[in-house]
């Protein structure tokens, strides 16, 4: 079983305890260890259950690209699913918890799967469950969806923050290995800005492991005297714990920092997403190792040679005592040396190559190592744990021609680079037959808006595996990259690499080559969706020859390891079903992230109160204090109503309207677009505007007016004032504001550039209130400072000055059908004038009221509200607003599309009032039935409800709905489906319920 | 007048950096041929300051002109000035193309000042703050987080930020987050 060693262990400090928990038990392990090598150190080999087939799991890996050591973390608010124990750094009071198993890890009911194992193969969903359709609902998918998925989802808000950061550079490196470090030192060298990311917390990568010497030295030398001198400089910027994410257009590159995942204590963000802009990105990521396919590959116990000594080497952790390794490379024999060197059994070396003589199968040996040549696994013994592997001639069938006891195996298949940040924004990569792998294309690389490549690769992400050709590629690749920006690289030689020179590998992609379908059965490709060489086969049986369609059949690499491991050995194992080569048949595409991110570090900073702006008017506080029930207008918060007291919301809309009838209402309409449209230009212009003739407006007077689109839509109306010559103000619905303020721009800048004509969006320097009701004029008399009797101010006329001690323009409209009047002042004092307003409004009755209460009143007043009269298909003419059509004008926006053939049939429907039967509320949206289909199958309709309310006024509902035909039907009696309900019957009138001649405004 | 209050009343966050809503400041917004002479005498003569170049900012004492487009300029001045400067400038230029109007009230300013004001503003506006980058001299119009904002340098280690009024409230609540204790970055050390 694995345990701690007694000495080594580069990255742990044994003076530093760190207690944590794992399923509820304690344990230990010490700073500077992952969750997953403490784990290893406690002699935990079983760490999770598959995906599908619920086997048990142990560590495969030691770093990003572990598929099975996934981990509940935390607990409450800080609880996070699916978190790779590999990539986890211990801290005291880490909480971690098993996934996919119930009961329990140990003993898990789902692995009776195992039996059925037989049944589930590739595509066994698509198969099973397509017929008999009606069960797929009430059965397989309630059976499918508790079965499934991995981690559970936290119930709690994540108690976290998180946070952005924009950053630039000339030269971004992600991966701090030997190549990165050296392509850093080049770039900071030459002067470019530079930023180096590290996806772990430590420099290095994987050298000082593999004993690789630099400049004469331990590479650890080399590397911390590196990083010292990139720390000292300026220009360089250098972020461990970050990892490169994902490359996008134009330079774009998302960097994942875990700020505080190894400090839950410290009160720092939790992670920070770095949104940079770099002129070149340099991918100095590395090179995963890839399994092996034998049978039982998946049992704990076996891991990548690579993460074997690792383990050794960086944690000083023993994977077991006897560790067979099984290789097709002569690199897995460090991994031999590493154990040997640390006091560990090696019983064997199995090498698939009929022939190993390079240097380091010649110190295995020396080290009397048993090398066996043209060797493979034919299985491995044991259920929870490896307890000894089957030996058989890699050329064979898997006839065990010798028994090995052992607790470990470690496997290696050869190297892949690092692709995937080269590929996510269109590098190609080209097939490397003597290595068999993938290697970035350096002819094929992505390329910027300037049409020249914008990322390049260095060190083993390149294909250069060994340490040495690392070194040569990171710095030759880095002097092309700074000559492409215009900087001159130092003319200094690259650090001297030594590294044992190693002998090609062979290709295997089946072990042994002829396995047959029982042990092909067992030969684990994705590890974490369990997809099995068998699988991969039987997809490309059942004429699945293209690899993306194969992965979705398999579901191979679609884990949350995205394939990191499986990959490769799948698509050859395809390649070799298909009987063809592997270039043919290509890789899956490559995706961001490269590992998964947090979805709160793509939220940053947007949540809880900022999760968007929240728009205020100056009035916002006096609101709130005062019982306002909010209600969203775009990003504005507008009163809905002000309840008091023991008060339902339906019944303060019903008194804020009869007591702005009766007395005294005031409405804070500061959210109302202002936009001023000035120059010598302006009437040409605004007559394009407003389908109506606006240009004949006086100063000092105002008009309603309507805009349209070019179709001839309707999309936003408001009172128009003139305020001199050559200006207007024009006012637009609150949510039309920055809208209409663009599409003016828009017809300036793009359409009209000649025309003079300035826009200036005034919506925010005034807070408006419009004081509505008999009493109104009472009111305005009592603050003084401006006439505004009938005669000096009739309707639709405004005026300017001082009242009561304020900086006002007085317009005098009305949305309600009363005497009413909305004051413009600052803003900054719009505070104090609504406070003015309804001291000085006590003796009138003035009581403010909220958006409801203005519905109900333009409603009885059959005034057309944007966005619940109209909804983008409709024109003005639906409307029955004609009147505000200009017939003189030659143009405007939307005439030519008013004119066409739909938008003038006499069927089209249009606006009427309703009024009930019952008097009863019809619910919005209510449709009216016709006889018959139409061509759909569908029941035929022929009007629907638009706006409909309660009037506190008439004591009965009222609405307006767009009708077929509807004006030349006033009488007649319709019905409207009501859910739950006998259809209503309602008698079609006049949209205008409520003083139809429009004598309480004018007074 | 005396009635007139900020968006915040003057609110101020503590943290790696200070974030201080401005008392208010006298704004008026200028549209119209940015280089002409006539503009740019009427600017000096009412303004008292002369026409930036694009992307630039001219400040001499309580008085700023900041450049927001091709033929836009927003002029900074006492709050009380800003009615008699729009009208002067509107006289001075009577005639042409062009339009000065008072929008003092439209907006919230903020200062976002210390040594780690760079790293604050970087957290939510795309911008490159760093230093020799982003310096006295130079406004941007930019967003923070979701909203539209302008950014320009008003001290040695202060920066001056302006949104709309309604927004004052989100926008110094995203600056004082950014703020907060703990979120070092590091990044322009």
């Amino acid at each position: 079983m694995s345990t701690r060693l007694a000495t080594g262990g580069r990255l742990i400090d044994r003076s530093a305890r760190r207690r944590f928990t794992f399923d509820g038990r304690a344990h230990e392990g010490y700073a500077g260890d992952t969750l997953a090598s403490a784990l290893l150190a406690g002699g935990h080999t079983l760490l999770g259950r598959s995906f599908k087939y619920h086997r048990p799991r142990g560590l495969v890996a030691s770093g990003a690209e572990e598929p099975n050591a996934l981990v509940g973390l935390g607990a409450g608010a800080r609880f996070e699913p699916n978190q790779r124990a590999t990539t986890t750094e211990l801290f005291d009071g880490l909480q971690a918890v098993s996934q996919n198993a119930w009961p329990s890890l140990d003993w898990d009911v789902g692995v009776v799967n195992n039996a059925f194992a037989r049944f589930l193969p590739a595509g066994f969903y698509y198969k099973m469950f397509m017929h008999p359709r009606p069960l797929w609902k009430h059965l397989f998918e309630p059976f499918i969806r508790r079965s499934a998925g991995l981690g559970r989802a936290p119930s709690e808000r994540d108690a976290d923050r998180y946070e952005h950061f924009y950053a630039f550079c000339d030269v971004l490196v992600v991966g701090g290995g030997i190549a990165g470090l050296q392509a850093a030192l080049a770039a900071g060298r030459a002067g470019a800005r530079v930023i180096l990311l590290e996806q772990t917390a430590h420099w290095g990568g994987r050298s000082p492991v593999d004993g690789v010497r630099i400049d004469g030295g331990p590479a650890e030398a080399w590397i911390n005297a590196a990083v010292q001198e990139l720390d000292g400089m300026e220009n360089v910027t250098l972020r461990p714990r970050t990892m490169g994410a994902g490359v996008y257009d134009h330079g774009y590159v998302l960097g994942y920092e875990r700020v505080g995942d190894h400090d839950p204590a410290a009160e720092v963000p939790r992670h920070r997403l770095w949104r940079i802009r770099a002129a070149r990105l340099i991918t100095a990521t590395g090179a995963l190792e890839r399994p092996l396919s034998f049978a039982g590959n998946d049992v704990p116990g076996v891991m990548l040679a690579s993460a074997v000594r690792d383990y050794v080497v960086n944690w000083a952790v023993s994977p077991g005592d006897r560790t067979v390794v099984v290789t097709n490379n002569d690199d897995a024999y460090r991994t031999a040396l590493a154990l040997k060197s640390a006091g560990l059994e090696v019983p064997a070396i199995l090498d698939a190559r009929p022939r190993a003589e390079g240097e380091l199968p010649e110190m295995a040996r020396a080290h009397g190592i048993r090398v066996e040549t043209g060797k493979g696994v034919a299985k491995v013994r044991g259920g929870r744990h490896v307890t000894a592997v089957g030996v058989c001639a890699q050329a064979g069938e898997g006839a065990v021609l010798e028994e090995i006891a052992c607790d470990a195996v470690a496997m290696s298949g050869g190297w892949s680079p690092v692709v995937h940040l080269w590929s996510h924004c269109g590098g190609k990569l080209e097939w490397d037959a003597a290595q068999a792998l993938f290697r970035p294309d350096p002819d094929r690389a992505p390329t910027g808006h300037d049409g020249h490549p914008f990322v390049a690769t260095a060190g083993a992400a390149s294909g250069a595996l060994q340490a040495d050709r690392a070194m040569a590629d990171a710095d030759e690749n880095m002097k092309n990259v700074l000559q492409g920006i215009g900087r001159k690289s130092p003319s200094r030689k690259p650090p001297k690499v030594e590294s044992a020179e190693e002998a090609p590998l062979a290709p295997v992609w089946q072990m042994p080559q002829g396995a047959g379908p029982a042990l092909r059965a067992k030969m684990w490709l994705d590890y974490q969706n369990d997809v099995k060489v068998s699988d991969v086969r039987l997809a490309a049986q059942e004429g699945y020859e293209s690899v993306e369609h194969t992965k979705r059949y398999t579901t191979l690499g679609m884990a949350t390891d995205q394939g990191k491991l499986s990959n490769i050995n799948g698509l050859a194992t395809l390649s070799q079903a298909l009987h063809e080569e592997i270039p043919q048949v290509g890789t899956t595409t490559f995706r961001p992230p490269y590992t998964p991110i947090s979805m709160a570090a793509i939220a940053g900073e947007a949540r809880g109160p900022v999760f968007q702006p929240l728009r205020r008017t100056p009035m916002h506080e006096w609101h709130e204090a005062n019982g306002a029930d909010w209600e969203p207008v775009g990003q504005w918060r507008r009163p809905y109503c002000y309840r008091r007291a023991g008060e339902s919301r339906r019944d303060a809309v019903h008194r804020e309207v009869r007591n702005t009838r009766n007395a005294l209402g005031l409405l804070d309409a500061s959210t109302l677009g202002k936009i001023m449209v000035s120059g010598p230009d302006a009437e040409r212009f605004i007559d394009m505007l407003y389908t109506g003739k606006m240009s004949t407006l006086k100063p000092g007077k105002c008009r309603y007016g309507l805009m349209c689109d070019e179709n001839g839509f309707l999309m936003d109306d408001g009172v128009c004032a003139r305020l001199d010559e050559r200006s207007f103000l024009c006012h637009t619905t609150s949510g039309g504001a920055e809208r209409i303020h663009g599409w003016m721009e828009d017809w300036l800048q793009c359409e009209w550039w000649d025309w003079q004509v300035h826009v200036v969006n005034l919506t925010e320097q005034f807070a408006q209130v419009a004081v509505v009701g008999p009493n109104a004029r009472n009111l305005l008399e009592r603050l003084g400072g401006i006439d505004v009797s009938k005669e000096t101010l009739p309707f639709m006329a405004w005026t300017e000055g001082t009242l009561g001690g304020f900086r006002a323009r007085v317009f005098r409209i009305s949305f309600s059908g009363e005497l009413s009047f909305e004051i413009a002042v600052p803003a900054s004092e719009g505070r104090a004038f609504w406070e003015r307003l309804v001291e000085a409004g006590e003796g009138f009755g003035a009581m403010p009221y909220g958006t409801e209460a203005l519905h109900v009143m333009r409603a009885e007043k059959g005034f057309i509200m944007i966005g619940d009269e109209t909804d983008g298909t409709i024109i003005p003419q639906d409307l029955g607003l004609d009147w505000a059509i200009s017939k003189k004008k030659e143009d405007f926006l939307g005439k030519r599309g008013m004119e066409r053939v739909n938008m003038t049939s006499p069927d089209r429907w249009k606006l009427v009032g309703l009024e009930t039967l019952d008097g009863s509320v019809l619910p919005d949206g209510a449709h009216a039935p016709a006889e018959g289909l139409n061509a759909n199958g569908q029941r035929n309709t022929q009007g629907r409800v638009t706006s409909t309310y309660y009037s506190p006024t008439l004591g009965r509902g009222i609405a307006m709905a767009l009708v077929h035909r509807g004006p030349e039907r006033m009488g007649e009696t319709i019905a409207f489906n009501v859910p739950g309900r006998t259809p209503v019957k309602a008698k079609i009138v006049e949209p205008v319920f409520y003083d139809p001649k429009g004598e309480r405004q004018n007074v | 007048m005396s009635e007139a209050v900020t968006a915040l009343n003057g609110a101020r966050y503590e943290g790696i950096a200070t974030i201080a809503e401005a008392p208010l400041g006298g704004m008026v917004t200028l549209r119209g041929d940015l280089s002409g002479a006539d503009l740019g005498a009427a600017v000096q003569e009412a303004a008292g300051v002369a026409v930036p170049g694009r992307r630039g900012v001219v400040a001499e004492g309580p008085r700023t002109a900041l450049w927001m487009a091709p033929d836009e300029l927003l002029l900074l001045m006492p709050y009380a000035e800003a009615p008699e400067t729009a009208a002067g400038i509107n006289a001075a230029l009577a005639g042409r193309f062009a339009l000065a109007v008072d929008v003092s009230d439209a907006r919230a300013r903020f200062h976002v000042s210390g040594p780690r004001a760079r790293e604050v503003l970087a957290k939510l506006s795309p911008v490159d703050f760093a230093a020799g980058v982003f310096a006295p001299g130079e406004v941007r119009r930019t967003r923070a987080a979701q909203a539209a904002a302008a950014v320009w340098m008003s001290g040695e280690e202060e920066f001056s930020l302006i949104c709309f009024r309604s927004v004052a409230r989100y926008v110094f609540d995203l600056l004082s987050m950014a703020a907060a204790p703990g979120g070092e970055v590091g990044a322009f050390d």
